[in-house]
């Protein structure tokens, strides 16, 4: 029988593909796989971000802990997709919780030693921010569309 | 496919400034600050309107504004209208029981094209009250389901308590070919649909963007972010569908009120092909 490694799960998520060959094997000793049963967090407010992942399958719920109250989910994400960016800034720490809304198959890839990668190999560093940048920008730009959604489209309340 | 065509005098009703009497059977609160109307008219005769039109309702002693029709057109002796409470008419119009006449002239407007988009797949994206506008032509389309390809609804809303028309996303959702996105902007956690914005919806819909003609009602501010997803999706500005609103008066073109550029909503609108009218998206002060 033969065992495969992470190499084709990686390689095969949106969020890498095109990427050179060589370049991804340096990523894939970061990563392992992962499952998440409904209701389990990825990652909670105020811990450290030491990950990322990769979505295989399943739907992530980012929340927002409000004090008093019950958490507000405010944007979910999906196969396809990625979640987890503080990892690649101070403080290094998360923003927000992630909670898997059902069973969550991922990638995590581990921060601290892509970041060590990406320090020594800038090329890779800036293939990596390459990738991550559009998706923040648009999340961003989503989350200011909706703030005006908000702001012109009465409630009715 | 050159657009549908502009509507001719001949086409229009007898006598457009004065409104036929209509009484309102039904009441019903859909989401917070939003209602719907059934009605018949007073002498009986229908009212045959095609899905996008609207009716200027008349409010005796406080005055008329322009609605969608949000029925269905297959049956047009029922007048159905979702209304909005957000301006002093409308305010008034939510205080209204069953039992209530109001007068209604119309219908109105460029209707959204049918005929014209038989054999194409078919997207809406609408948002909160834009459902209520689209929500005749959804019911065209699923009458006439085997004339065209996969049909698939995206609908956002600000949260979990106010989707219009959630018993009809139910049952279009159910049907096994049509497909429904809601997203919602917030949810308490533990909600286990999708939280964010209606592009995102759009983005993961599953179409072919080559053979989709899309069907947009959202407010203008809204629309040009749908239009932009709805272009990352390869559906090209001649196959976008999309409203436009001003403040419409007398319904045929005469008065003047919503002019914008060089067409008349009530008239040449509010149905517009988005390359038809995407210049004027980006003209300010209009």
């Amino acid at each position: 029988m033969k065992i495969e490694g992470l190499g084709p799960l990686v390689a095969e998520h949106p969020f890498f593909a095109g990427m050179d060959p060589a370049a991804l094997e340096i990523v894939v000793g970061c990563c392992a796989n992962v499952v998440f049963k409904p209701g389990a967090f990825l990652y909670r407010q105020g811990e450290p971000a030491e990950k990322f992942y990769l979505i295989r399958d399943g739907m992530v719920a980012i929340e927002i802990y409000v004090p008093g109250r019950p958490p507000i989910a405010m944007e979910t994400i999906e196969s396809g997709e990625i979640i987890g960016w503080s990892w690649l800034m101070p403080p290094y720490k998360w923003g927000n919780d992630a909670r898997a809304a059902d069973t969550v198959r991922a990638i995590s890839i581990d921060g601290a030693c892509l970041r060590g990668k990406m320090e020594k190999d800038r090329v890779l560093g800036y293939e990596i921010y390459k990738r991550f940048m559009p998706i923040m920008a648009r999340r961003l730009s989503q989350s200011r569309l909706r703030i005006v959604e908000l702001a012109t489209e009465p409630s009715g309340e | 496919m050159d657009g549908h065509a502009l509507s001719s005098p001949g086409s229009l009703p007898p006598d457009l400034m004065i409104p036929r009497l209509f009484r309102i059977n039904k009441v019903k609160k859909e989401v917070p600050g939003v209602f719907t109307w059934h009605m018949t008219s007073l002498d009986g005769a229908p009212l045959v309107y095609k899905p996008g039109q609207f009716n200027m309702l008349y409010l005796f002693g406080v005055g008329e504004v322009p609605i969608s029709i949000s029925g269905d057109c297959r049956d047009p002796t029922k007048l159905v209208h979702t209304i909005r409470a957000a301006g002093s008419v409308t305010k008034a119009m939510a205080k209204l029981q069953a039992g209530a006449v109001i007068g209604v002239r119309g219908p109105f407007g460029r209707p959204w094209p049918v005929e014209e988009v038989y054999g194409s797949d078919i997207l809406f994206v609408t948002g909160t009250i834009g459902l209520a506008p689209l929500r005749p032509l959804i019911l065209e389309i699923l009458h006439q389901r085997d004339k065209f390809g996969k049909v698939v609804i995206c609908y956002g809303s600000r949260g979990t308590g106010d989707i219009l028309f959630e018993e009809d996303l139910h049952t279009w959702r159910g049907r096994f070919d049509t497909n429904v996105h809601v997203t919602v902007h917030s949810a308490p956690a533990g909600y286990r649909g999708r939280v964010g914005s209606v592009a995102a919806a759009v983005r993961i819909a599953k179409i072919d963007g080559e053979s989709t003609q899309a069907f947009v009602c959202r407010s203008e501010t809204m629309t040009r972010p749908a239009v932009d997803a709805l272009h990352e999706r390869g559906i090209t500005s001649d196959r976008i569908w999309v409203t436009l609103e001003r403040n419409m008066k007398c319904g045929v073109g005469l008065c003047g009120h919503c002019q914008f550029g060089p067409t008349y909503m009530c008239k040449d609108g509010p149905v517009y092909r988005f390359d038809q009218i995407q210049d004027l998206f980006s003209v300010r002060e209009i």
